[in-house]
C-alpha cells in the first residue's frame, strides 16, 4: 500500500497535478491568440490597404466611377441616420418590455413562453428580420425602401438584446433596495422609475450599445428590404430655414449603409476599388469598437456610486 | 364603553393572525397587542415566524404572489384593520414604516434618502424637506455627523451610520409605528449599542415592535415580549416577566438557553 501521509510521496503527487496547471494554460493562451492574432492580423491589413486613402476627401465624396474620387459621404450619413431610427424605436420598447418582464408581469405560463421566445429571437438569422421587414415595414405599412423602414428592421433584431440587457440589470439590484422603496409606500412605478431604472441604468446603456454595434455591421436585413448600392445625394436635412425648424422628410429618403459600400465596392474588379473598402472597413471597425468603448467607459462612470 | 378606554392605550391588536406562504402555515392563530408608545420584542429561534409576523404590520407579503393572510390586525385609535382586502398596502406602508436587517440605503445622497418617504407623498418644497430631514436625522442620532455632507453618497457612511439613515428615513414620515427587523445582526458591537439606545430613546416618540435574535437586547431594550416558537405565539407579557419567571415551560428553557 502507498504511503498517502509520506512527504516526498505527497510533493510529487502535487508536482504532476500541477503540471496540468500549466498545460491548461499554454492551452489556454494559444486558444486566446488565435482569436487575437486573427483580428489583428485583419485589422492590420486593412490598416495598410486602407490608410492611404483615409483623406477628408474620402468622408465628404459620393460614391464614383472612378476609384479614387469614390468616398463614403453617403454611406456613414445613411449609417448615422438608420442608427438614429434603431436607437430611438428599439430603447424605448426594449426598456419597457423589460421592466415589464421583470417587475409587472404575473408568473405564468404565458409569461414563461414569451420570455423563452424573446431569448430565442437573439438567435434568428438576421435576413429573416430583413425578410420581416421587407414584407411589414416597406409593402404593408408603405414606409418603402426607406431609413425608416431600415431603421425599424434593426430595431426589431437588436430588441431581443436591450430587453435581456435591461432584465439582467434590474434582477441584479438587491431585493433590500426594492423593498426599502415599497416599505416607504412608493407605488410599483414609483419603485422602477425613482430607483430601478437609475440603478441599472449603465447595464441598461451597455446593452444598447452593444446592440447598436452589432446592428450597424448587419448587411443581410438592409439588403433584403433593398438600399441602394449607389447613391450620390443625401438625404433631406433634418433642420430646415422655415418653421418649424425640424424636418422628417429624411425619414423616407432611399439611402445605403457603410457595410453596403464596402460589399458594393469589393465586388468591383479594379483593385483600386478594393482600397476603397479596406478603408471603408476601418472606419466601421472604428466606429465599432468607438461604441464598445463607450459602453466600457460609461459602465464604469455609472456603477461608481454604487456597491452590490 | 370598557373595551373602548381599554384599546386607547393599544397602538394594535393582532386577531387570530394566520399567515401562508402557498400551502405552508407559517403563523397560527397570534393573538397580541401592540402598546402605544411602547417597545415589543419579538424573540424566538431561526424560522419560528418572527420576521413573518413583522412584515405582516406593513403588508411586505403582499408584495409576493401566493402569501395569504388570515385574521386581523387592527390599528387604533381608527381602528381599522390593516389587513383588510380593501386597505390599500401602499397606505399600511405610509403609516407603518420598516428598518430591515441589513443597512439598505438608497445608492443616493443622504439627503434624498431621507427625503424619499416625503417625496413620495408629494412634499416638494425645499424649506419643509430641510426641516423634516433635519428633524429626523437629530432623531437619528446622526445629524451632527453628516451636517456637512448632507450631499455626499450614503453608501460613504460607516455601517453603523447607514442603519441609524435608514432609521432617518423611516421617521422622516412621523409612523404611527416603527418596525425593526433584526437591525443590528450586520453591526459590530458599538455600532449596535449606539442603534439600541436609539430605539429606546425612539419609544417616547413612536410604537416599537422589534425582531431579534439577541435575547439580552430584547432585555436591554423592551417593555413587552413576545416568545414564538413554530409559528405560533408561546408567550406574551412584560419583559421582565418574560426574562425573570416565565410562565411557560417552553419559554423558560429558550430564555435560560437549554433550547434554541
Amino acid at each position: 500500500m502507498k504511503d498517502i501521509n509520506n512527504l516526498t510521496e505527497i510533493r510529487k503527487i502535487i508536482g504532476r497535478h500541477k503540471r496540468w496547471d500549466l498545460m491548461f494554460m499554454i492551452a489556454g493562451i494559444i486558444a486566446l491568440m488565435i482569436a487575437v492574432l486573427t483580428f489583428i492580423a485583419l485589422f492590420a491589413q486593412m490598416l495598410i490597404d486602407g490608410m492611404p486613402r483615409l483623406t477628408w476627401l474620402f468622408f465628404t465624396s459620393f460614391p464614383s466611377r472612378h476609384p479614387e474620387m469614390a468616398g463614403i459621404l453617403s454611406a456613414w450619413v445613411g449609417t448615422t441616420l438608420v442608427m438614429l431610427v434603431t436607437a430611438a424605436s428599439a430603447v424605448p420598447l426594449g426598456i419597457a418590455s423589460g421592466v415589464y418582464l421583470e417587475e409587472y408581469a404575473p408568473k405564468n405560463i404565458f409569461t414563461e413562453i414569451i420570455e423563452i421566445n424573446v431569448t430565442n429571437l437573439a438567435g434568428v438569422p438576421s435576413i429573416i428580420y430583413g425578410l420581416l421587414a421587407l414584407g411589414l415595414f416597406v409593402y404593408q405599412l408603405g414606409f418603402g425602401q426607406s431609413i425608416l423602414a431600415a431603421g425599424l428592421a434593426l430595431a426589431l433584431l437588436i430588441l431581443p438584446v436591450v430587453i435581456v440587457a435591461t432584465r439582467e440589470a434590474i434582477r441584479s439590484i438587491p431585493v433590500a433596495i426594492r423593498e426599502g422603496a415599497y416599505a416607504l409606500g412608493a407605488t410599483k412605478w414609483q419603485t422602477v422609475s425613482d430607483h430601478l431604472l437609475p440603478y441599472s441604468a449603465a447595464g441598461i446603456l451597455t446593452g444598447v450599445i452593444i446592440g447598436l454595434a452589432r446592428a450597424i455591421g448587419e448587411t443581410a436585413p438592409i439588403i433584403t428590404i433593398g438600399a441602394l448600392t449607389f447613391i450620390a445625394f443625401l438625404p433631406p436635412a433634418p433642420v430646415t430655414e422655415e418653421f418649424p425648424y425640424v424636418s422628417f422628410e429624411w425619414l423616407s429618403a432611399p439611402f445605403t449603409v457603410m457595410p453596403i459600400q464596402m460589399f458594393n465596392w469589393v465586388s468591383r474588379p479594379e483593385e483600386a476599388f478594393q482600397l476603397n473598402a479596406a478603408a471603408a472597413g476601418l472606419v466601421l471597425v472604428v466606429m465599432t469598437l468607438a461604441m464598445n468603448g463607450l459602453a466600457i467607459y460609461l459602465r464604469y462612470r455609472m456603477r461608481k456610486n454604487i456597491k452590490w | 364603553m370598557e373595551t373602548n378606554s381599554e384599546s386607547i392605550q393599544y397602538k394594535s391588536e393582532v386577531k387570530d393572525l394566520s399567515f401562508y406562504y402557498d400551502t405552508f402555515n407559517a403563523l397560527k392563530n397570534v393573538n397580541m397587542v401592540l402598546h402605544d408608545k411602547k417597545i415589543t420584542a419579538l424573540i424566538g429561534p431561526s424560522g419560528c415566524g418572527k420576521s413573518t409576523f413583522l412584515r405582516c404590520f406593513n403588508r411586505m407579503h403582499d408584495l409576493y404572489p401566493g402569501n395569504r393572510y388570515d385574521g386581523e390586525i387592527m390599528l387604533y385609535p381608527d381602528d381599522v384593520n390593516i389587513l383588510a382586502e380593501n386597505v390599500d398596502p401602499i397606505e399600511v406602508r405610509m403609516r407603518i414604516s420598516m428598518v430591515f436587517q441589513k443597512p439598505n440605503p438608497f445608492p443616493k445622497s443622504i439627503y434624498e434618502n431621507v427625503a424619499y418617504g416625503l417625496r413620495v407623498r408629494g412634499v416638494k418644497q425645499r424649506a419643509i424637506l430641510d426641516e423634516r430631514i433635519e428633524t429626523a436625522l437629530r432623531n437619528a442620532a446622526l445629524w451632527d455627523e453628516v451636517k456637512d455632507r448632507l450631499h455626499e453618497l450614503a453608501f460613504n457612511l460607516s455601517g453603523g451610520q447607514q442603519q441609524r439613515l435608514c432609521i432617518a428615513r423611516a421617521l422622516a414620515t412621523d409612523p404611527e409605528i416603527l418596525l425593526f427587523d433584526e437591525p443590528t445582526s450586520a453591526l459590530d458591537p458599538i455600532a449596535t449599542a449606539s442603534i439600541e439606545e436609539l430605539i429606546a430613546d425612539l419609544k417616547s416618540k413612536v410604537t416599537i415592535l422589534i425582531v431579534t435574535h439577541n435575547m439580552q437586547q430584547a432585555a436591554r431594550v423592551s417593555d413587552y415580549t413576545a416568545y414564538m416558537y413554530l409559528g405560533e405565539l408561546i408567550e406574551f407579557d412584560v419583559t421582565d416577566t418574560i426574562f425573570i419567571k416565565p410562565k411557560n415551560k417552553q419559554t423558560e428553557d429558550y430564555i435560560t438557553g437549554r433550547f434554541g
